[in-house]
């Protein structure tokens, strides 16, 4: 008798989960395939369109190659100017998401009422995707790198206030009181006690972003805000696909670059 | 002991913010030369103020013909909006099943140096391009509608959480991997027993907030005509019917910061 609980407490095959777990996790699984399904199949996804997929792709790599190269001399003005939209609007993004993060962190925050301004700021920048921007923008500043410039800008300052907000939260409050205890005005706080703490979040969250922005400009002119942008939308639209070729090569290489500049920076700041 | 005779004040230990970069030379150096750079970019892209200045009674126009926002139209707006929770939900479910694959092949420590290559060149060529890039490819194959956004925000998942996964993968102890290899394991039962339970958490962690992200851009692959709301909302612009975008803005607005709140709900329950 005793043997026999003593084998329905340790079975003699090891099993990762209890059958509980087991159902739990099965039960899981069938309310995300169900509601994969549910989703997909109120998409009305015209299937028949997957039959002749392969021969358009096909069609479309026929078209593509070999790549024009000579289009590629056309393509260095446009390239600088998709990297200035990124940095000037990185750059902008600094000045205003800074005192944004600021109402945003709990502990600087001035009461509830600018608290929760700061993130509906904050929220309401990062949920409107930067080629909405560009929409508002060149609507205000006619089409051209401007509107670009802040359309970034104003992506961007939801991402960097977040990250910052969230850095200022965690700040050691010990530096903080001994300023305070010197006599420090509000401002000579902030200035001294805190900014010093954050400032390695701020350059590594700016670099970081703004290599996520050089990716973003090279976009923006689809909707004519900027950049290498409008040549690529162009050229899509007059089915030039050869010299599509040549500029998504042109966008890989500055998107590579810029990653690889941002994540020797970020490692060089940490 | 206090001695009377003056020791020579030292600068040295007077106080002094302290700096990130402590040399000043290259300290000034870096904020001429962004100075410069700021200059330079500022004359080649032709930014004049009285352009800036031209925009600011334009930008006053449309925030008084945006204000109210209309929302007589909900309808066309709920179906849009449901259109993209639907592509979103989809994608990031085919984004899940995916990555378990793309994620154990972009380990360098568990495949081989091939198959190691050929998934990460995967990622890096999906994160080197934007969406709107991908969905335009999308369009031009597949046609217009959700079924081209469904496939651009699968793609764009499946890199995302399958890079997350690797980089969980490739920072595991080589303890574990060896210590279930010596029991004379293979390789299906070194991913159940070994990998699985340890990449388990972030896996779902990251799908989660793919989850979130993907809302997110769901809104936007619409511009070129791949379904979802942003295809009214780039109806709207171009129609100038300013108050409906407000509508359409607001309502992306609210549902990201629900969908955003979800996921920090169900992740700090994981933690």
């Amino acid at each position: 008798m005793n043997t026999e609980r003593r084998v329905r407490k340790y079975p003699d095959i090891w099993q990762r989960f209890s059958p509980r777990e087991t159902l739990i996790r099965y039960a899981w699984y069938i309310v995300i395939v169900f509601i994969g399904v549910w989703a997909l199949s109120n998409l009305d996804i015209p299937w028949f369109y997957f039959l002749d997929a392969h021969i358009q792709a096909g069609d479309l790599a026929y078209r593509m190659w070999p790549p024009s190269f000579e289009y590629i001399s056309k393509l260095i003005d446009p390239l600088i100017e998709t990297i200035h939209i990124a940095t000037i609007g990185t750059m902008l993004t600094f000045f205003i998401a800074f005192p944004i993060a600021f109402l945003a962190a709990r502990n600087t925050t001035f009461n509830s009422v600018t608290w929760f301004i700061g993130r509906f700021l904050l929220v309401g920048s990062r949920s409107v995707n930067t080629i909405v921007w560009g929409l508002l923008f060149v609507a205000i500043f006619g089409p051209g790198p401007l509107a670009g410039i802040w359309a970034i800008a104003f992506r961007s300052i939801g991402f960097v206030g977040k990250l910052v907000a969230e850095a200022i939260e965690e700040i050691n409050p010990g530096a903080v009181e001994a300023i305070e205890a010197t006599g420090a005005s509000r401002l000579q706080v902030l200035m001294i006690g805190i900014l010093p703490q954050v400032l390695p979040v701020i350059y590594g969250t700016i670099v970081y972003r703004w290599d996520i922005n050089i990716r973003e400009s090279t976009v923006l002119g689809f909707v004519g805000a900027g950049g290498i942008g409008i040549l690529l939308y162009s050229s899509i639209n007059q089915f030039l696909w050869r010299e599509v070729t040549v500029m998504l090569m042109a966008v890989f290489c500055v998107v590579l670059a810029s990653e690889f500049i941002s994540a020797i920076i970020r490692q060089r700041i940490s | 002991m206090m001695s009377s005779t003056e020791k020579p004040y030292d600068t040295s230990l007077e106080w002094h913010r302290i700096r990130m970069i402590g040399n000043p030379l290259i300290r000034n150096s870096l904020v001429i030369l962004a100075m410069g750079y700021i200059g330079w970019s500022i004359i080649s892209l032709d930014i004049t103020w009285d352009r800036i200045f031209l925009g600011l009674p334009r930008a006053m126009n449309m925030l008084t013909r945006m204000i109210p926002p209309d929302y007589s139209r909900w309808e066309l707006l709920l179906r849009g909006l449901l259109e993209s929770v639907q592509m979103a939900l989809v994608a990031s479910f085919f984004g899940m099943i995916l990555a378990v694959p793309a994620g154990i092949c972009a380990s360098g420590n568990i495949v081989p140096k091939p198959v190691y290559l050929a998934a990460r060149a995967f990622i890096i060529l999906s994160r080197t391009f934007h969406e709107i890039i991908v969905a335009i490819f999308f369009v031009k194959i597949f046609g217009f509608g959700p079924i081209a956004g469904v496939l651009t925000l699968t793609v764009s998942s499946t890199s995302f959480i399958s890079k997350m996964m690797a980089e969980d993968i490739e920072n595991m102890p080589p303890g574990q991997i060896e210590a279930i290899r010596a029991t004379g394991a293979g390789f299906s039962k070194l991913l159940i027993y070994c990998i699985s339970p340890q990449a388990m958490p972030r896996y779902i962690g990251v799908s989660i907030y793919r989850l979130d992200a993907n809302i997110r851009h769901s809104t936007v692959v619409g511009i070129v005509g791949a379904g979802g709301i942003g295809q009214v909302l780039a109806a709207s612009f171009s129609r100038y019917d300013y108050d409906f975008s407000l509508a359409i803005l607001l309502t992306i607005i609210f549902l990201v910061f629900l969908g955003e709140f979800f996921s920090n709900w169900v992740r700090s329950r994981l933690r």
